[in-house]
């Protein structure tokens, strides 16, 4: 498996007849399109070719209407003004679902296959076997056209198997099958990365190349600008609803990319692993996790020692199923030790008890914020005080004064920079930054001693992740304890030192930023065993 | 190239892909018969305690009065794996043979007097459970209304209608057409459990075999799928309402053609009956996941229960609290051996 190595994709590309294809032929276009939802403008006048044998990557901050963009070219609304074409044809009748399948297919965040149902039957969901004519469906029939579509792009599924026990990475592939056996050759790929391991990423993009070589025009939406550059041929730019850059990659710099984005605010750069230039000493010993063994399903942990100190950011990094996220799993007692010891502030923690692990003074950033995270029909105000309800109901009966959780929730919402209409506003109405910036400050309100996170910043846009990573980054300087899981290496600017974990235990150590890109992917991906410290 | 090859914890090498793993249709057709070996200790303990259990007129008594049940739990099963149910199958199954019966019945026996044709009254029947279902499903469909308090509501209403127009009587004396299906028999056997019988099968192999079947699995698996797939899902969660009436009905024909009277006590609490015997059979309540053999079995095994409680000793009064708990266990027992269930 390769690393992210640069410079690596035009000599990992399959032989095929690529040079023959490439942007023959439009597969999916949007002419001068505007759209309005009452009083938002969420497109205007925008125009963007998707070429057969093309990837092409779309970018911009939440809402700046991407996914307005998506809606119009699946055909789920329609443009108030301009054209959608699909494979050179003007886009057929909203209503006639089957012919915008049969055009383009759109592979969401969020999982589109059916669970009970085997792989075979989601590729043909709600299609006929026997002809258009036929109601009745032929199992052997259906089963053997899936593992052929499968064989085809080189996709490795039983097509038997349950859609429900599979990962994430192949459900997507069920999706893409679907969209490739119904004849689709224009595919959007909505942040597909946004829930992949690394390596799982790496044949993610494999496979993206050889649908683009087969001739595929893929239109990739994606936070992560590596990846753009990594494996799109053109890119689009979309800001408060218009387009503000489109181009070759190769002739966009990413300073001009992101600057695009964001607009008139100065850029991070967010390809280079920046971190704060702290050295101890750090405070008192706050997190201590000695000699840790979990035996669990997504990962287990052998052996792992590690401690936080006060003022601190130890960064936990590893694949999915390394078990980084089994060991914050464990901290917060999610999941009950085999083994070993995690002491919070000196007091043992008790294990498998999360509400009295965070009584002992841990918050905790889950990582999946939709399940875990908050309660969607909830208010900001109530969601950002779940974890301070006995301090902002502190009476004999029990009774919340909505004052001091109002203020509470002010001050969060301030120092997150959270964009609500009002504290009233239900979470499940926000933009994913938003809902997370929602999720942090929940975890920040009681003030905590040790803070645990876990991918802080999965599928959200830039802004929001500067701010949820300064946010972090201010709560470790005054002086909180911070163990941060993430497999994001933008995650880890936050981070005052780093510990690997591979298959369970603890790999390398990298002390004092700034670190080295290759040495730390090498070490994560299992390559380099003598990467201990690099002092 | 590393292409995905072996790397997927579910994609092992040397590809199974394309063959039939046999491992994924024993392991589910274990999960559906599951109650098998319940059932076969219940005949067991059956005969041990009364003899006369293992009678084939007893078991053929078993049969009759599982078909009625049957029919509602076929029409129930039908519901959930859309993602939906129907509390209201109940009322329906008292309420459309009672309208029926009601208006083709003398006045000497309860009826309204006009003496209609049975035909007209077996029509009367069928289209009640039409138009019960129809409502229900534009409502809980359409308008949205939530499943759980408006069929709550609807049950209660038309089991109210029910008791309202009877006022506790009872209406007998019904034409032999009527009743057929609930008191003949071929073959010996009685003609409710053909029927019954046949619409299990012929729903199982429309689950299996038709497409929209398949598509009320993907609407219960994952409704925005189904509806991303261009599967018309509100059409056929309607259609699964309506064609659930007038199954319930039947069932309710059924019934009133075993007993040849139609009491206003019909369907009561039924439909507590329907749900476990679904459940306990496999139909998950989330939806798109339970086949029809496995309800059946859920069918099979409360009839026997019933039947085993009343010919053995045990006191009327304490029938329901056995009952209750003999459905309990063979919850525990389902969760256990099966998976998902309950």
């Amino acid at each position: 498996m390769q690393g992210n190595s640069p410079g690596g994709p035009a000599d990992r590309r399959l032989p095929g007849d690529r040079s023959v294809e490439v942007g023959t032929e439009p597969v999916g276009e949007a002419d001068n399109v505007s759209k309005t939802f009452g009083e938002t403008r969420a497109l205007i006048d925008v125009s963007l070719s998707v070429l057969s044998g093309q990837c092409h990557g779309l970018v911009g901050r939440n809402g700046a209407g991407k996914s307005t963009l998506v809606t119009l070219l699946t055909g789920l609304a329609r443009p108030d003004r301009g054209v959608i074409r699909l494979g050179g044809q003007p886009a057929p009748n909203l209503a006639d679902r089957s012919a915008w399948l049969a055009r383009v297919a759109c592979v969401y965040q969020k999982s589109m296959v059916v669970p009970p149902l085997t792989v075979a039957e989601n590729v043909f969901l709600n299609r006929p076997t026997n002809g258009e004519r036929s109601a009745i469906v032929s199992w052997s029939r259906m089963r053997k056209q899936a593992h052929e579509v499968m064989l085809e792009w080189g996709f490795d599924l039983d097509v038997d198997q349950e859609a429900g026990r599979l990962t994430v990475e192949q459900r997507q592939i069920v999706e893409i099958a679907r969209a490739l056996s119904i004849g689709a050759r224009f595919l959007i790929l909505d942040e597909p990365t946004a829930s992949l391991e690394k390596a799982a990423v790496e044949r993610l993009f494999e496979r993206v190349k050889r649908l683009r070589d087969g001739g595929v025009g893929i239109l990739y939406i994606s936070h992560h600008l590596e990846e753009i550059y990594e494996i799109c041929d053109q890119v689009s730019v979309l800001r408060d609803g218009e387009l503000v850059l489109h181009g070759r990659v190769k002739d966009i710099s990413q300073e001009n990319l992101v600057a695009a984005m964001v607009g008139s605010a100065p850029p991070r750069r967010a390809t280079e692993i920046e971190a704060v230039q702290k050295r101890g000493p750090f405070g008192e010993r706050r997190l201590h996790v000695s000699n840790l063994s979990v035996h669990s399903r997504s990962g287990s942990v052998d052996d792992v020692s590690l401690e936080v100190r006060a003022g601190e950011c130890l960064g936990l990094v590893g694949l999915e199923g390394s078990g980084s996220s089994t060991v914050a799993d464990a901290v917060v007692g999610l999941v009950k030790p085999a083994a070993g010891t995690i002491a919070v502030n000196g007091k043992s923690v008790p294990p498998g008890k999360v509400n009295a692990v965070l009584h002992l003074g841990v918050g905790y950033v889950p990582q999946d914020r939709h399940a875990r995270g908050f309660a969607p029909q909830l208010g900001v105000g109530e969601n950002l005080t779940l974890t301070v309800l006995d301090r902002i109901a502190r009476n004999v009966l029990g009774v919340v004064s909505f004052q001091e959780r109002d203020r509470i929730a002010q001050e969060q919402a301030k120092k997150l920079q959270i964009v609500a209409r009002s504290l009233d506003q239900p979470v499940s109405s926000l933009s994913g930054g938003n809902q997370q910036k929602v999720v942090v400050g929940r975890a920040l309100a009681p003030d905590p001693s040790v803070l645990v996170v876990v991918n802080p910043t999965v599928g959200v846009d830039v802004a929001s992740k500067e701010a949820l990573l300064d946010a972090v980054g201010q709560a470790r300087d005054a002086g909180m304890a911070v163990l941060c899981v993430s497999d994001d290496f933008e995650d880890l600017r936050i981070c005052t030192r780093l510990v690997v974990m591979v298959r369970g235990r603890i790999a390398a150590e990298f002390d004092r930023p700034p670190w080295d890109r290759q040495r730390l992917i090498a070490a994560v991906e299992g390559l380099e065993h003598a990467g201990v410290d690099q002092r | 190239m590393a292409e995905t090859t072996a790397k997927g914890p579910a994609a092992p090498a040397g590809s199974l892909v394309g063959r039939r793993d046999w491992r994924f249709t024993v392991l589910n057709w274990f999960r559906e018969l599951t109650l098998v070996p319940v059932i076969v200790l219940l005949m067991i303990a059956g005969t041990i305690i009364n003899p006369i259990f293992f009678t084939s007129s007893n078991l053929i008594n078993v049969a009759q009065g599982g078909a009625a049940l049957g029919m509602v739990v076929v029409a129930e099963s039908l519901i959930l794996l859309t993602g939906k149910f129907d509390i209201s199958l109940q009322g329906t199954y008292g309420l459309a043979p009672l309208l029926g019966a009601w208006l083709i019945a003398p006045k000497a026996s309860e009826g309204l007097g006009l003496e209609f044709s049975p035909w007209i009254g077996i029509l009367i029947v069928l289209g009640v459970g039409l138009v019960v279902g129809t409502f229900n499903g534009f409502l809980v469909i359409k308008a949205n209304f939530n499943a759980f308090i408006f069929t709550l509501a609807m049950s209660i209403l038309l089991t109210g209608l029910q008791l309202g127009w009877l006022g506790g009587k009872t209406v007998y004396h019904l034409p032999e057409v009527f009743i057929y299906i609930g008191a003949e028999t071929w073959f010996g056997v009685p003609v409710a459990v053909w029927l019954t019988v046949a619409t299990f099968v012929i729903a199982a192999l429309f689950l299996r075999y038709h497409r929209v079947g398949r598509a009320m699995y993907a609407i219960g698996g994952n409704l925005e799928a189904a509806r991303a797939a261009g599967i018309r899902v509100d059409q056929i969660r309607i259609g699964v309402f309506m064609v659930a009436s007038v199954l319930a009905a039947v069932g309710g024909l059924m019934q009133a053609g075993y007993v040849t009277v139609v009491t206003a006590g019909q369907g009561s609490n039924l439909i507590f009956e329907v749900f476990a015997a679904a459940v306990i059979g496999g139909i998950s309540l989330e939806g798109g996941r339970g086949r029809m053999i496995g309800a059946l079995t859920g069918v099979i095994l409360l009839s026997l229960v019933t039947n085993i409680l009343t010919i053995s000793s045990i006191s009327s009064t304490w029938i329901d609290a056995v009952d209750g708990a003999i459905i309990l266990i063979a919850l525990g027992v389902a969760r256990l051996i099966g998976t998902e269930r309950a």
